[in-house]
């Protein structure tokens, strides 16, 4: 099949193509499988390879078989064709055979229509800054390499990448346009493929010792909140999350079946706050204890955790309010206590025959004392706790006396239900780093915590943190203090010099504007972004009159600048121009009907001072204006300077 | 048929109205987008989609992006024409059969290049054009010379996808340039030259016979009489042509008479242009004479164009 001229690709706009693939698909290679890196990587260098020695392209017999293998790893590897990943690696394939398969200039649009595509892949992985940024760079190019393949190749390079750039700064007032008033419409259309939200870390719904401990390991935002008024105190800040009723020995997890409504008395004034919650897959919210004022969207369970009727599969603001001081069930349900009474049947003896001997002639708050006491006295808060035998309490307690806020939530509650007295675990985060520069209170996946809840009679659901009574830097300062140097904590937890943490506050406090006005635009913030700008109650119809107007109106402007630029006058005639100027300011004025040669002989008459400057101007001039050449423009630059 | 001519011409204005050069303005110059565009408006079409659905602020700031870009692209296509003048050239007389190559002009007064331009006169055909920053290009439109007579030249589609290949901006143009086409030489035995012999009056006129010495060239004469050696002697004085003096001189009368008469007007005319070929590559003198036109006899490249312009326009 022989390609008419004017489709031909020339040969040296093909490392153009390269460089697109190349920019659109490497940060895949981050988090696809490394087979297909390795087999993508592989074709990428073979193309480079034949169109290095100039060599023929593989027929159809060897691409149609690679297509084949690849298409048949990847169902191997992701057991399906579609969805994000699997998806993404067949994109990723098809961009690198395409390279194999380049004879003309249609297969190169194939190749930047494809490159601009893989471009939205990447978001699907990322919305971070550095991703945008690496993105629009990508954009640049593969907009210069689609000038290169219409422009021939006669340009060099960097006029290309400078055109490109035109390109692409003039396109960003439609953006902006576009984005603020494209009537926006909340996702997803369809139900999205199972793996549309993995990998997204956070709290889960079952505790098991070391679940946390793993956790706080990791140094992500799980939520960053911004109060109305003042930050409440640090170690009033309890984020409640699941809270968790029943033990088998190993897990607590929460109780399935229902709850009576909660009955909360306030005793201190609502603080509100907004959250901004990163997605963690899971149902509830992280709500500062205890919560009110729920948003429309949730409910308040039994236990006091504010639920959502749809998993927070994406990052998600929600306004709240809570009472730091409040009074939960102090009646409480039977049947509820008795559940928070159970442990498992012959299980830590040790711990039981203890809290049976508290529990002669002490009240509740005596035993609890008595615990807390206990904690106190010689235990170590650390990341790094022995393994638990199957007593696990009693091992604990006893033996090796080293643990994380999950061993302590859970041996302190196992005390407490031994010594009858009903007592549940809650997961959560506990205090927060608060920014000044942005004035956000940022919640991490190292803040999460665990802590107990007991039931007292006349005071209903009273918290007590045992971690508090081990390590109370904890509590009052953050894990970075409560731990001993060399766990091991994420190093942007660990390291404390000032400057570097003014700087990470800065760098927090630009992705959380990021997060906030950029990738927050929604539904809701166009629709009060259209209020403010007195379009409120706007329909998609006004909406798009809007849009097509600013677009228009864009459009317009733009021809009108890029076509009617007024032409640029000759550098030498404004030299020329500027040396008369300089003559005039010393009395000597131009004629209209003087050549240069008679004025510079006027100037030889009259000012007498001036003829040898203004002979090396006219010289240059004449030069300059009637001389085939385009280089004398310095000689008359420099000759009207000196004449001043 | 009619209507649809005078449609065309009042919609796209492809006559120019003879004051040459030509600016190509804001109404002759037509966009729509190419394959290219509609690919990728179809792409950016998913992208939205795959954006919405799993609402990414990026990607819907991306395909945002993209549309302006696609809208700049079409504004910069549409700017690459806009303002080229156009100046008709000059067309050098052909053969029939062969291709005539019209000459025209093209100027860029902008500060930037102008790229990827395709002028096309017959489909098929094109010719690629660049024209840098505020210079200015020549280029032969090639149309293929099938009959004698003049050939004016056709419409001509000037169009471009430059710079993102999403938009195809074209105008058409007709600058009045036309070109004269001489019939195709047949190649036929000259005939017998005449019996009249050179007498003493034509003597010293450019004959071929005995050197008489050198003079200055003038520009009707043939390179082929240039003393080359003689005049590299004097390098950079004017080129020298060598003179000679009398001697019997081959004439020839070529007729339409002499053509065989069964013959269809138009081989006729074939035959005589290739004896007028013949002739002149044998410096003879010649005349032509065809019904109601009689050119007397002559040598030179004056004559032999004289005498193959009367045969182009010969009209039975």
């Amino acid at each position: 099949m022989s390609t008419p001229a004017r489709e031909a690709l020339d040969r040296h706009a093909t490392p153009w193509l390269f460089a697109t693939a190349l920019a659109t698909t490497a940060p895949h290679f981050i988090h696809q499988p490394p087979w297909l890196s390795v087999l993508t990587g592989a074709m990428l260098l073979w193309a480079v390879w034949l169109w290095w020695k100039d060599r023929r392209l593989p027929g159809r017999w060897i691409l149609i078989p690679l297509v084949g293998a690849g298409s048949a790893g990847i169902l191997l590897e992701f057991h399906t064709l579609f969805g994000r990943d699997a998806g993404v690696a067949m994109l990723v394939m098809f961009m690198t055979m395409k390279l194999l398969e380049l004879k003309s200039r249609r297969d190169a649009m194939v190749i930047v229509t494809l490159g601009y595509f893989l471009l939205l892949t990447h978001y699907l992985y990322s919305q971070s800054i550095p991703t945008g940024i690496w993105l629009l760079a990508a954009m640049w190019l593969v907009t210069a390499t689609l000038i290169r393949l219409h422009g021939g190749p006669t340009s060099q390079p960097r006029d290309f990448l400078r055109y490109a750039g035109v390109l692409c700064l003039q396109a960003i007032p439609f953006m902006l346009v576009l984005y603020l008033l494209f009537p926006r419409i909340s996702g997803p259309l369809w139900g999205l493929p199972s793996d549309a939200y993995a990998g997204k870390t956070g709290l889960s719904d079952t505790m098991t010792p070391g679940s946390i401990a793993q956790l706080v390991q990791n140094a992500d935002i799980a939520f960053r909140v911004r109060f109305d008024g003042p930050l409440p105190p640090k170690q009033k800040l309890y984020w409640r999350g699941p809270v968790m009723e029943q033990f088998d020995g190993t897990t607590w997890q929460p109780y399935k079946g229902r709850h009576p409504a909660p009955q909360l008395d306030s005793m201190s004034p609502p603080i509100a706050y907004e959250t901004t919650l990163e997605a963690h897959n899971q149902r509830w919210l992280l709500a500062l204890d205890a919560p009110g004022n729920l948003p429309a969207e949730t409910s308040l369970s039994g236990t006091l955790t504010v639920n959502t009727a749809n998993a927070i599969n994406e990052r998600q603001r929600f306004r709240l309010s809570a009472s730091l001081d409040y009074r939960f069930n102090a009646s409480e349900d039977p049947l509820v206590l008795r559940r928070n009474l159970v442990l498992p049947a012959n299980s830590n003896p040790q711990t039981r025959a203890l809290a049976a001997q508290w529990r002669v002639g002490n009240t509740p708050e005596g035993v609890i004392s008595k615990a807390l006491g206990l904690f106190a006295a010689d235990f170590t808060y650390t990341l790094y706790p022995p393994l638990l035998g199957r007593h696990s309490v009693d091992d604990f307690l006893f033996r090796s006396k080293r643990g994380f806020c999950e061993h302590y939530a859970a041996a302190f509650v196992t005390l407490m239900r031994a010594a009858d007295i009903p007592a549940r675990v809650v997961g959560g985060y506990q205090g927060g780093e608060f920014n000044p520069l942005d004035q956000y209170l940022v919640v991490r996946q190292s803040d999460a915590h665990a802590w107990a809840e007991v039931w007292l009679d006349g005071k209903g659901w009273v918290r007590v943190d045992p971690t508090a009574a081990v390590s109370p830097d904890r509590i009052e300062t953050g894990i970075a203090n409560a731990l001993a140097f060399g766990e091991p904590l994420p190093m942007l937890i660990q390291i404390r010099a000032d400057w570097i943490r003014t700087l990470r506050y800065r760098w927090e406090a630009i992705n959380n504007a990021w997060n906030q006005n950029i990738l927050g635009y929604d539904p809701q913030r166009q629709r009060e972004l259209l209020a403010r700008l007195g379009l409120a109650d706007t329909d998609w119809r006004s909406l798009v009159i809007a849009l097509g107007g600013t677009c228009g109106l864009l459009v317009a402007g733009l021809m009108a600048w890029t076509l009617y630029k007024r032409p640029e006058r000759d550098p030498v005639v404004r030299l020329w121009h500027k040396a008369l100027r300089q003559l005039a300011r010393r009395k000597v004025d131009c004629a209209p009907w003087e050549t240069p040669l008679d004025l510079a002989r006027r100037v030889r008459e009259q000012r007498p001072e001036l003829a040898e400057p203004f002979q090396r101007v006219v010289d240059a001039y004449l030069v300059a204006r009637y001389g085939n050449t385009d280089e004398h423009l310095k000689t008359l630059r420099d000759a009207v300077a000196q004449l001043r | 048929m009619g209507i649809v001519a005078t449609l065309q011409q009042k919609l796209f204005r492809w006559q120019s109205d003879g004051t040459a050069p030509l600016r190509l303005g804001q109404r002759r110059v037509f966009i729509i987008p190419s394959r290219g565009g509609l690919l990728y408006a179809l792409a950016l079409i998913v992208m939205l989609i795959g954006a919405i659905n799993y609402n990414l602020a990026l990607g819907h700031a991306l395909v945002f992006l993209l549309a302006g870009l696609g809208l700049v692209g079409m504004i910069h296509t549409f700017r690459n024409l806009h303002g080229l003048i156009i100046t008709p050239g000059r067309s050098g007389p052909v053969f029939a059969g062969e291709t005539a190559h019209f000459q025209i002009t093209l100027d860029n007064d902008r500060t930037t290049p102008r790229l990827g331009l395709e002028l096309e006169a017959e489909s098929g055909h094109p010719v690629f054009a660049t024209v840098n920053r505020k210079k200015s290009t020549k280029l032969n439109i090639p149309v293929s010379a099938k009959k004698r007579g003049w050939l004016t030249l056709p419409r001509v589609r000037l169009s471009t996808r430059y710079p993102l290949g999403l938009f195809t901006a074209w105008a058409y143009l007709q600058p009045a340039m036309r070109c004269l086409v001489y019939p195709q030489p047949i190649g036929a035995p000259l005939p017998p030259a005449s019996p009249t012999p050179v007498g003493g009056e034509r003597s010293g006129d450019g004959g071929q016979e005995d050197f008489a010495g050198f003079r200055e060239r003038q520009p009707a004469d043939s390179p082929r009489h240039v003393a080359w050696k003689a005049s590299a002697r004097n390098a950079n004085g004017p080129l020298l042509i060598k003179q000679f003096a009398g001697g019997a001189q081959v004439e020839l009368r070529l007729d339409w008479q002499l053509t065989d008469a069964g013959l269809a007007d138009e081989t006729r005319l074939g035959i005589l242009t290739g004896w007028v070929l013949a002739a002149d590559a044998a410096d003879a003198h010649y005349g032509l004479r065809l019904p109601g036109v009689d050119i007397p006899i002559g040598s030179g490249e004056r004559h032999r164009q004289l005498c193959l312009e009367a045969l182009a326009l010969y009209q039975p």
